[in-house]
């Protein structure tokens, strides 16, 4: 059993996770919904009473409640995961991308899941935190529900279905990933 | 009772998130450097066995769990909503490292600064909700 225990608590290679992202889709579709995680946003923003102002968000929400109860299970199994099946936190990110960090001054590239230094309450008085958590958030939120989906629901669901417009979101995906990546991170991590 | 299913497949998903270190900035940040394969491989695998899966159930015209046929209905096929929309997802995305799955996974590993993006993440929602007759899609 502690072999076990050990076994799983080493980081898992991708041809673990992306089988079990398979199965969470066909499990999704097999008890009669769809995979696509963004929809909750859609569904909080209903909730919270957003119907009232926008007929977008004038929709039966409950029938979304299976997947808010999804969402909840996720934190919890990163609960789990964090706190008993990680006994060492750190990314083994390839040295070329730490080296890159490192002259964009994140400290100790890969020695936790995220850069702290960014995802701290404390970095939401600094430019830089404020403008990836704030101003990130934001563009997440607006651009997924602008094109109907997000990772879950266009590059794993509608990929998986050979959907055109879901390749086409993902192509938007990278056009935006890289050139966030390429072009605005490095101005926007040395603030 | 209904929704217990729906706890523990998100807990077991929200455990390969955590331990595949796909909520993991870093990922996605070497990700977009394309200086691993890591994310592609988790990505790549995941498409191909669902494009496999999707196959086999429209074939078999498997059913779900209450017994109706499960069906896929196609998305419109436009180009410019999909490919601004997504365009600035993707910023999203590479900037905070997380996409709508991983932001509560997040959560659940204690970075609790996540919850600010979360916020941010519904009031961009909203926002695309009041602007959506306007944009072009």
């Amino acid at each position: 059993m502690e072999s076990i225990i050990e076994f799983i608590q080493q980081p898992w290679p991708w041809y673990v996770a992306g089988p079990i992202i398979a199965f969470t889709m066909f499990m999704l579709l097999y008890f009669g919904n769809n995979f696509g995680l963004s929809a909750n946003l859609r569904t909080m923003c209903s909730i919270i009473g957003g119907g009232k102002s926008c007929d977008f968000f004038d929709f039966d929400w409950k029938k979304q409640t299976w997947n808010l109860v999804f969402a909840i299970g996720t934190i919890i199994g990163g609960f789990i995961a964090h706190q008993f099946l990680s006994p060492d936190t750190a990314v083994a990110i390839s040295e070329s991308t730490k080296a890159n960090l490192e002259t964009l001054g994140i400290a100790n590239p890969g020695s936790d899941i995220a850069p702290m230094e960014l995802f701290s309450f404390d970095a939401l008085f600094s430019l830089r935190g404020f403008i990836m958590l704030v101003v990130g958030g934001f563009l997440i939120g607006f651009g997924t529900r602008y094109a109907g989906g997000c990772t879950s629901g266009h590059a794993i669901s509608g990929l998986s279905d050979l959907q055109p417009a879901s390749l086409v979101a993902v192509i938007g995906f990278f056009i935006g990933g890289l050139a966030m990546t390429h072009l605005l991170l490095p101005y926007i991590l040395t603030l | 009772m209904k929704f217990l299913k729906y706890i523990f497949l998100g807990v077991f998903f929200g455990i390969t998130f955590t331990k595949a270190e796909i909520i993991s900035w870093y990922r996605i940040y070497e990700m977009f450097r394309f200086e691993s394969f890591h994310m592609y491989g988790v990505i790549g695998s995941a498409v191909v066995l669902g494009i496999i899966v999707v196959q086999i159930i429209k074939r078999r015209k498997m059913k779900d769990i209450a017994g109706n046929e499960i069906v896929f209905t196609p998305k419109e096929f436009t180009i410019p909503r999909y490919l601004i929309g997504g365009t600035i997802f993707g910023l999203g995305w590479a900037m905070t490292g997380a996409c709508p799955g991983p932001m509560f996974v997040l959560l659940g590993n204690g970075v609790l600064a996540i919850a600010v993006v979360i916020a941010f993440a519904v009031l961009g929602t909203f926002v695309y909700g009041i602007l959506r007759d306007k944009l072009p899609h």
